[in-house]
């Protein structure tokens, strides 16, 4: 027997990580939420513009919150122009990010498939193919026999309930280890002088007319001459302390992870209409999630009908998964806008940023949003990426309404 | 899986109901009197606490109705589950029917 | 042919039947009534497998679901990755090999079948330990409806690892008699080799009982393999019991290491000896059994050590046995290479180690003392507490509805697990306990000296830490939890993800707590504060096929088909899904493909007489007085001016004014409607029209039904539809002058009623016919009958998708996506301006309504008449050059519909194109494979635009 099992280990994290920061009085910038795209912020407002008199806060530990719960599919093929134009800057930023981070984050770029099932899957899957090679984002439309080159595990029999009849490709896709990529962001950003300071709570702000002028915490007010709230499933809390209203409710998203298994899935695979999706990540595990469970809720948990439900969608796709075990469930909180978009940008408050409402696309985004964000905090002007996202866009009806491609997608 | 207590058929399965979000949000009286801001609001912003929840269900594959329940969306417990004609409890009353284990 | 490790008498096997088996390829001997585990050990076989990093020696290290060192890989009789030897249940033909901690899926789908029973109790009791037994037997004898499940093949818990007594006699006796007790009432669900793996909310508790897995070759085929039970329970019993920890010292992994309590099991249930020469190294009384326990049973006990200074009460009887005791004494370190040779042991005080020696040994017993299983207590989000004396997690709250008992909550002897479970189960019955609740006599306990918590001993290797092992399967050790507080790591959590410890199979039964402990004395803060990773379902791993059961294949959804569908079988029908409905797309003849068939289908309908079943679309009856008002408020236009016995088309937006269905509206009288919907609308729209009704305007006396089912619908379509609809239904005049368009009529047909409605989705003369589904059949056939003489002609989908195409009827949901408004659809005609207002209006104000770049459905028609634009196509400017520019590339729009036309003896399109009404003439590109192909904007009705044929 070998000695070291092929992919079952990873690369070492390195021997030093970053300071647990005491938080000082005050800020340049307070970034609110230290998961990816808070940490992603503190790194491109550093590294981009020179920033550094920054803290992130954190709640709990470090990345603990989506960052950590997510089945980090990575891809940019999303339908509308303004969406792709945003996950494809990120897709860029992951192809040099760890160059960038100095951090092996285990970026691999092994395709993503979303199947389709039904005809009015395939017209859809067409007509995203197609706006997302005018947009200069790689895409293919694959007939069932080359999607079972691509990945010879997906049941493309014609007996099933709902046989495959084809997929979308964009080989550019993919996953990376999640803790890895916040951690990489974390140490550049600790390297730069950013606070990162954990277990500290936000309960409220001082504000003063029109501008946010500090953050209390449970670890004191701290004074902030620019907010940025990057709190994902929690951003209404914080808004609402704020008496803003922002349009996103959170939900319960739940993924799950099998032990270790041999190679046998080489890319990701994602279906809407059969409801699941999965990736078998570095170490061998088969990682998936489905849909959100329907209602509101702050738990981290949700109900088990749910995961059932994308067992049998799984080992339906996929027969050989049928002796793979479960091992374990988890479930983050995500933020979904009424088109399934995110919102980013200005706020009532002149200083106060908002990023949220990326429901189930925040992964992916993470370097985009973190540059884009970044760049509007730094020059008080959102950015050319980031502009079409705003709250403004429920009043007057200009929505980019991405539910045909991200209603499940990840 | 919860249990939610029906008004009308007592507790059932959570796969047997249908979430609607936020309760007494009613529909505007006069929708083409109000400001486009105004509309939107009605369209797509609902609250979103962490915590205390006035929301609607229905029970979907049971009989069909609509209700309201006061539900706490860190917990996931259901406090009050009341009809569309009753009103919205208020916070004492809460209190109160915790107090006398009458929550369901 | 006696193993060399097996003892000669005792365990719960059966020595009279002998099993053969595989092991990396070797056959071997057990009996029924083993763990492959046991097996082996009783061939003398400790190492599994190598680990997953370090390629180090491994063995098993307990003997049940904590077990970290023993993965295995099952080849036959069906492959399954990742099984723990502990828990496989030996059988004839068993195969198996090691795994270093990666398994393989097999290559060939599970044959295997899967099933889920829900089932509702007053009492779940979680484990069949005397804690269990004693809960259940309390919540039984008191009348209470009670589910018993234990993970193990039989009852008993830890009592079948032991020689403990009751009522003066074998305490299996008593769990023999409490079986059976349990299997004489009636409310009694008692269940063996099911694992409560998931406690959710208001008492739901997930189990998984593992049917045939121990019956091999000779499980029967139609006996679900295994069986997912849900079980809803007013109350939950946990009795789970607790696992024994280690404690860390270097090269603390080789084969040959057990904890102190799995070679009791070994011993007692299944006979086996793990070694000949045994080191016991405790911080507890409880390894105190093991070692005269082994030293009866022939093994030579070379020393306990115990860590305390004080040693054990329990030292006199090892000192009568002859067993040297080590008191204030640890391990420090082992040899040997495949299996353990020394344990290096060397005196211990103060947290300092003195110089040692070597013992040898080919087994070493450790315990580091006890952690109570919480697993389902923490999932239900039970908080713990950290229990400083015992060193470990107990529940530290009160649950509604759950509650702990036995070792699980931390009670340390079998007496008290006896009346804990007895107290727990009586707090959870309605009225008083019953008079015969009696529990059995155990023997009073030794008063036992108290624990040393001691997580690891200090290191003296040399290895720093870096042969500590605190997970096993992760070949993690003290090392790395040490690197990942230098890198300023401070969360028990990050801990866990820099080191991954606790990711593993075992999800950190032994190395969870461990963990916590190493972390809080490395960071020198309290246990409590450091706190443990979050316990998440499952408890142990459990098959994805397991938990899919049922719900696949033609069972992943439930299929719904047309009083027709056998018919549509018969006549060669190739399927669509629509929703969760097969629909015929076309009939193709013999030698042709798809299009071929269209265009025969279309040219049917266009020229002669087709006939389509039309079953799926959705109908919903809308009754009571406010009916018309009800669908005022709902479609963009005006129901309410319908006449009785008139057809209306009508149009239905979201409160955000796009399009959410369509379809026709039968007035059939002041007070009644008939809404037909779209077939993968239909359950929306009804939803749809409840929510409005309750929840806004109760006020409204309307109600709404679904009678889809109801009706089945025949459109019979094309000019000679008249000849036919006549012939079948001779009382009804359907002359255009009796029988209008949009108009209905009720007729009978050998006394069955029948509705026939002039209404046209292909611009042809057309009639709906609407029958009962019993009758469906007979009237297809009359029909069908009666337009032999005209060809006429059944057809799919694909021809009703056409033929509504070339009139520029667009599909909700193909030719719409959400963000088009009426208006969009060039329907300004069916948004009433008459109604103050209805649902969706108030949108179409706002500015985003108003931009003239607004998408607008038009026709395509390619200018080289030859392409078929491939549905989903984007649409661009038209590029003087033939040439795309580099991207970005502005889009116009995308086509939605596209077909060959028969009718226009050229393919034709419909899209939606920016500003698209405007651009009606001009001609623009559209990129397919790679080239621009030309195509004029036209408008949306291509076919018959003065509508001169729908009176035929």
């Amino acid at each position: 027997m070998s000695p070291r099992t092929p992919g079952a280990d990873l690369p070492e994290h390195p021997d030093r990580l970053w300071r647990d920061a005491e938080p000082k009085r005050s800020y340049d910038v307070v970034i609110v939420g230290g998961g990816g795209h808070g940490l992603a912020t503190a790194h491109y407002l550093a590294k981009n513009h020179g920033i550094t008199n920054v803290a992130v806060l954190e709640k709990g530990w470090l990345a603990g919150g989506n960052m950590a719960r997510n089945t980090t599919i990575i891809r940019s093929n999303y339908l509308w122009d303004e969406s792709s134009a945003i996950y494809e800057h990120a897709l860029k930023l992951w192809e040099g990010l760890e160059e960038d981070l100095g951090y092996p984050i285990l970026f691999s770029q092994r395709g993503v498939l979303n199947l389709a099932h039904t005809l009015q899957d395939v017209r859809d899957s067409v007509r995203r193919v197609e706006a997302n090679k005018l947009n200069g984002v790689d895409a293919e439309w694959l007939e069932p026999d080359e999607v079972r080159k691509v990945c010879p595990v997906v049941n493309t029999s014609t007996d099933i309930r709902y046989p495959v009849l084809g997929a979308t490709y964009q080989p550019r896709a993919g996953i990376a280890k999640h803790d890895y990529v916040a951690w990489g962001f974390a140490r550049r950003a600790d390297e730069a002088g950013v606070d990162l300071v954990q277990d500290c709570e936000v309960t409220g702000f001082t504000t003063d007319g029109n501008r946010v002028t500090g953050v209390r915490t449970t670890r004191g007010t701290i004074g902030a001459g620019t907010v940025a709230l990057c709190a994902a499933g929690h951003t209404s809390v914080l808004t609402g302390m704020l008496g803003i209203r922002v349009p996103v409710q959170s939900h319960p998203l739940q993924a799950l992870v099998s032990e270790l298994l041999e190679p046998v899935h080489p890319t990701v695979v994602m279906s809407n209409a059969v409801h699941v999706y999965v990736s078998q990540a570095h170490k061998g595990e088969l990682v998936m999630g489905a849909g959100v469970d329907s209602y509101n809720g702050y738990g981290q948990r949700g109900a088990f009908h749910v995961i059932e439900r994308q067992m049998a969608a799984a080992v339906e796709l996929f027969p050989v998964f049928a002796r793979a075990h479960l091992l374990r469930t988890w479930g983050g909180i995500v933020d979904v806008s009424p088109d399934a978009s995110p919102i980013v940008g200005r706020t009532p408050y002149d200083n106060v940023y908002l990023n949220c409402g990326w429901g189930t696309g925040g992964f992916k985004a993470t370097p985009g949003i973190g540059s884009a964000l970044a760049y509007t905090i730094a020059h008080d002007e959102p950015h050319p990426y980031v502009a079409p996202f705003t709250l403004d866009r429920f009043v007057t009806g200009a929505l980019v309404d991405e539910h045909g491609a991200a209603a499940v997608a990840h | 899986m919860q249990l939610i207590a029906c008004p009308w058929c007592g507790p059932r399965e959570e796969v047997e109901f249908h979430y609607g979000g936020q309760a007494h949000v009613p529909y505007p009286d006069s929708p083409a009197e109000l400001s486009d801001e105004e509309w939107a609001h009605y369209v797509f912003f609902r609250d979103n606490p962490k915590g205390r929840f006035a929301e609607r269900w229905n029970h979907s594959a049971g009989c069909r109705r609509w209700f309201n329940a006061i539900r706490d969306t860190a917990t996931y417990r259901f406090e009050r589950v009341y009809r569309l004609d009753d009103p919205k409890p208020g916070v004492t009353e809460l209190a109160r029917s915790r107090e006398e284990g009458t929550a369901p | 042919m006696t193993s060399p490790f097996r003892t000669s008498t005792g365990g719960r096997i059966d020595r009279a039947t002998t099993v053969e088996f595989t092991f990396d390829g070797q056959t071997l001997r057990g009996h029924p009534g083993d763990t492959l585990a046991s097996a082996l050990l009783a061939n003398g076989r400790h190492q599994i497998a190598t680990s997953i990093k370090l390629g180090r020696p491994r063995g098993i290290a307990a003997a049940w679901a904590e077990d970290p060192g023993g993965l295995v890989q099952i080849e036959e009789p069906f492959p399954e990755p990742m099984l723990l030897a502990t828990t496989v249940e030996l059988h004839e033909g068993l195969a198996a090999h090691g795994l270093p901690g990666q398994g393989r899926l097999a290559d060939v789908p599970d044959s295997a079948r899967y099933d889920a029973v829900h089932h509702h109790v007053d009492v779940l009791v979680v484990g069949a330990g005397p804690a269990g037994l004693a809960a259940a037997l309390t919540a039984a004898r008191a009348g209470a409806r009670v589910a018993l499940v234990d993970e193990q093949s039989e009852a008993g818990g830890s009592l079948l690892s032991g020689t403990e007594r009751l009522d003066d006699a074998p305490a299996l006796q008593w769990v023999a008699a409490a079986v059976a007790e349990l299997a004489g009432l009636p409310e009694v669900l008692h269940l063996q080799r099911t694992t409560a793996f998931g406690s959710y909310d208001d008492g739901f508790v997930l189990a998984l009982e593992r049917r045939t897995d121990h019956l091999g070759a000779a499980a029967p085929k139609h006996v679900s393999r295994q069986r997912v039970w849900r079980i809803r329970a007013r109350s939950i019993v946990v009795a789970t019991g607790a696992h024994e920890r280690p404690v860390v010292f270097a090269d603390n992994d080789r084969p040959g290491i057990m904890l102190a309590g799995a070679a009791r099991t070994f011993l007692h249930r299944y006979g086996v000896l793990p070694g000949r020469e045994a080191v016991v190294f405790t911080t507890n009384d409880s390894a105190y059994d093991a070692a005269l326990d082994l030293h009866r049973a022939g093994v030579h006990v070379q020393a306990v050590v115990d860590a305390r200074p004080e040693g054990s009460p329990r030292r006199a009887e090892c000192e009568r046995a002859g067993i040297r005791v080590l008191s204030g004494a640890v391990v420090t370190g082992t040899r040997g290479a495949e299996r353990i040779t020394h344990a290096l042991v060397a005196p211990f005080a103060d947290g300092e180690v003195g110089a040692g020696s070597a013992i040898t040994c080919d087994l070493l017993l450790v315990s580091g003392g006890w952690n109570p299983a919480v697993h389902l207590f923490s999932q239900a989000r039970g908080r713990l507490r950290y229990d400083a004396a015992l060193g470990a997690f107990l529940p530290g709250e009160e649950l509604d509805g759950l509650a702990v008992a036995g070792s699980a909550a931390g009670v340390p002897d079998l007496a008290g697990c006896l009346t804990d479970g007895q107290r727990v189960a009586r707090a959870t019955l309605a009225g008083p306990p019953a008079a015969d609740d009696r529990l059995p006599t155990a023997p009073e306990s030794a008063v036992p000296t108290p624990p040393l918590v001691l997580w690891r001993v200090p290191d003296t290797s040399g290895a720093d830490g870096s042969t500590s092992f605190v997970d096993l399967q992760r070949d993690a050790t003290v090392a790395d939890i040490a690197r990942a507080i230098g890198a300023g790591l401070r969360s028990i959590e990050h801990v866990k993800r820099y080191t991954t410890i606790g990711t593993a199979h075992d999800q950190g039964k032994t190395s969870g707590v461990l963990t916590s402990g190493i972390t809080a004395e490395l960071l020198a803060i309290p246990v409590q504060d450091t706190g443990t990773t979050t316990f998440r379902p499952p408890y142990t791993p459990v098959a994805f096929a397991a938990l899919a059961g049922r719900d696949r294949g033609r069972l992943f959804d439930p299929e719904r088909v047309t009083a027709l569908h056998e018919w549509h079988v018969a006549a060669g029908a190739v399927f669509e899904d629509v929703g969760q409905w097969k629909r015929p797309r076309h009939y193709p003849r013999p030698g042709e493909d798809m299009e071929a068939a269209v265009l025969r289908e279309c040219a049917a309908a266009r020229t002669g007489v087709g006939i389509l079943d039309g079953s799926t679309l959705g109908k919903i009856d809308v009754q009571g007085p406010d009916a018309a008002v009800l669908l005022d408020r709902l479609y963009t236009n005006l129901m309410s001016s319908l006449k009785v016995g008139s057809v209306r088309y009508g149009v239905m937006c979201g409160v955000d004014g796009m399009v959410i269905d369509d379809g026709t509206v039968l007035r059939l009288a002041e007070d009644r409607f008939l809404v037909l919907t779209t077939t993968g609308g239909a359950a929306k729209v009804l939803d749809w029209m409840e929510e409005w009704v309750q929840t806004e305007w109760p006020d409204l006396r309307v109600h709404c039904t679904s009678v889809t089912e109801q009706w089945c619908t025949f459109p019979v379509v094309g000019p000679r539809s008249r000849d036919v609809v006549g012939a079948v239904f001779p009382q009804v005049d359907v002359s255009a002058e009796a029988f209008p368009f949009m108009t209905w009529r009720d007729t009978t047909l050998d006394g069955v009623p029948v509705r026939l409605a002039r209404i046209s989705f292909s611009g042809e003369l057309a009639f709906e016919v609407y029958v009962n589904p019993w009758y469906a059949v007979a009237v297809w056939q009359r029909l069908l009958d009666a337009g032999r003489p005209y060809g006429i002609t059944p057809y799919g989908t694909e021809t009703m998708h056409v033929l509504r195409a070339e009139k520029g009827y667009p599909i909700i949901g193909q030719d719409t996506d959400g963000t088009v408004t009426p208006h969009d659809l060039g329907m300004a005609w069916a948004v009433s301006k008459k109604k103050p207002d209805f649902v969706g209006k108030r949108s179409f104000a706002r500015p985003a309504n108003q931009d003239p770049l607004r998408k607008h459905l038009v026709g395509l028609l390619p200018v080289d008449r030859q392409t078929v634009l491939p549905e989903g196509s984007q649409i661009v400017e038209f590029r003087t050059d033939g040439r795309l520019p580099p991207p970005p590339v502005p889009m116009l729009g995308h086509v939605t519909s596209s077909y060959r036309s028969a009718e226009l003896a050229r393919p034709f399109a419909l899209a939606l194109v920016k500003g698209g009404r405007e651009r009606i003439g001009e001609t623009v590109h559209v990129p397919v494979d790679g080239t621009l192909v030309p195509v004029e904007v036209t408008g949306p009705v291509l076919v018959d635009p003065e509508g001169a044929r729908r009176d035929g």
